[in-house]
């Protein structure tokens, strides 16, 4: 192919392959972060308060999802299901599995971010006659959340490029529709690099989202000093 | 009737005994400074009464109803922190709150008391501490002395019949304890009734009615102000504020 070809090919895929990525990728990494993060706060919670019994559950779910490799996660539900009689589509197989394991890390991050509030600020909660889900709601989820937000969009960013391990379980988002193209016409840098440039501008976005969200969310303060 | 009555109260933490069978009465009006050397068990007995710790046993007699220290009931001790108010040594002010919002959460979110009123109530107890026109100030943005003006409005904003203050000044500068002790003075002169650990003995001699005077978990020596600094009974007591006067 000559460069002009190649360029035209560019061209011509581009509208293609961002379509697939706004159309499966955003829903998928949306969908799924939204429910890795009620995951989060509901696990963290219960590890937080110790809650007996829930708690043990809460270690074995996170020890397992975080010592097992994504793809073998996807593979186990998608493939491995079936043969207990539960067949997943792709897309909800794949929301599924980003679901559980995203939500494994950010539990991590937020139990730490729940500890790292001093344990007097629930104290005074006590103190003014507040009961625990009151000073949870008003005093310390406030708080952890403004400490949560910087590795929350940490894994938020990851997640979104992890969905192009869905290619791998038919789900056709961004990377599945590049790697048909490229199958067509064997241009692998080209397309394979217009597609990072679109993960690239996803990511970017996120990333301006995670400054305005730092911005707004309650500084406390902190910035007018 | 005395408001408020602790009867043989004990804690022991790891089996270190910290509080040894403490007695203390406390009648409407009443201005109570416990001192104390460090580890003396004055902390700990303000935290039990209010359940931040749990005694191991011990009585309390609060507002006419008696109450089995070591197992109260959460909704008994909630109703009891309802009509009491607490000091922290390090203010513990919500970080994520106004000065505002600080005094006024309990009033809407406990008492339910709608925005409106809870923000009457809110700046009135700011002009109390002398606070008023950093109502929207984050307590980041305050000093020590502030911050703990705000926390004693805080505890005032819930009309409390008792106010417990754990070593108010001893994070404060040298600089910011008058603010705050002339705030205290104000509420004693208006005939709060209070406990106060502290370490100012100045605070002890002249606004408190009553001197405790704990070691090791127990009362070494107790009495009126004026009697414990003028006419100590025990060699302890002596010794101690001998040591004070130096300082």
């Amino acid at each position: 192919m000559s460069f002009q070809e190649i360029l035209q090919l560019m061209i011509e895929s581009f509208p293609k392959l961002l379509m697939q990525g706004i159309q499966v990728t955003v829903p998928l990494t949306v969908i799924s972060f939204t429910f890795a993060l009620i995951i989060a706060v509901a696990v963290a919670m219960i590890q937080y308060a110790k809650v007996p019994v829930l708690s043990s559950l809460c270690r074995i779910y996170i020890w397992f999802i975080r010592g097992t490799p994504l793809i073998v996660q996807l593979y186990m539900v998608f493939f491995g299901f079936p043969s207990l009689g539960w067949k997943v589509p792709g897309f909800t197989a794949a929301v599924i599995v980003f679901s559980l394991n995203e939500g494994a890390y950010c539990a991590e991050t937020m139990r730490a971010a729940l500890e790292s509030v001093p344990s007097g600020q629930a104290e005074a909660g006590w103190c003014i006659g507040m009961n625990y889900l009151q000073i949870m709601r008003h005093i310390i989820l406030p708080q952890a959340f403004r400490t949560a937000v910087p590795p929350l969009f940490n894994s938020l960013i990851s997640m979104l490029k992890d969905t192009s391990l869905a290619a791998n379980i038919t789900v056709v988002e961004m990377f599945f529709a590049a790697q048909r193209i490229t199958g067509r016409t064997y241009q692998f840098l080209p397309i394979y690099f217009e597609v990072a440039i679109i993960y690239l501008i996803f990511s970017s976005a996120l990333m301006a989202l995670q400054r305005a969200c730092e911005k707004k969310l309650n500084s406390f303060g902190a910035d007018r000093g | 009737m005395a408001l408020l009555e602790i009867r043989n109260i004990h804690k022991a933490f790891d089996g270190v005994g910290v509080l040894k069978g403490v007695d203390l009465t406390v009648n409407k009006g009443d201005v109570i400074a416990i001192l104390g050397p460090s580890g003396s068990g004055k902390t700990t007995l303000l935290r039990c009464i209010n359940y931040l710790e749990t005694a191991d046993q011990g009585t309390m007699v609060f507002g006419g109803k008696e109450y089995d220290l070591a197992h109260t009931s959460k909704k008994d001790i909630a109703a009891i922190r309802r009509r009491t108010g607490f000091v922290f040594q390090n203010y513990n002010l919500f970080r994520n709150k106004t000065a505002l919002q600080n005094v006024t959460l309990g009033l809407t979110v406990v008492r339910k008391i709608n925005k409106a009123e809870a923000d009457r109530i809110g700046r009135e107890m700011l002009k109390r501490v002398g606070m008023e026109g950093k109502e929207n100030s984050y307590p980041i943005q305050l000093s020590g002395g502030q911050q703990q003006r705000v926390a004693i409005a805080r505890a005032l904003a819930a009309d409390p019949e008792i106010i417990y203050f754990d070593e108010p000044t001893s994070a404060l500068d040298p600089e910011l304890i008058g603010e705050v002790l002339n705030v205290m003075r104000k509420l004693a002169e208006e005939g709060m009734t209070m406990i106060v650990v502290t370490h100012e003995m100045s605070f002890a001699k002249d606004v408190s009615s009553h001197v405790i005077f704990m070691e090791g978990g127990n009362i070494v020596e107790e009495g009126s102000s004026k009697e414990f600094f003028e006419n100590p009974k025990k060699e302890r007591t002596r010794e101690f504020l001998r040591m004070e006067n130096v300082r």
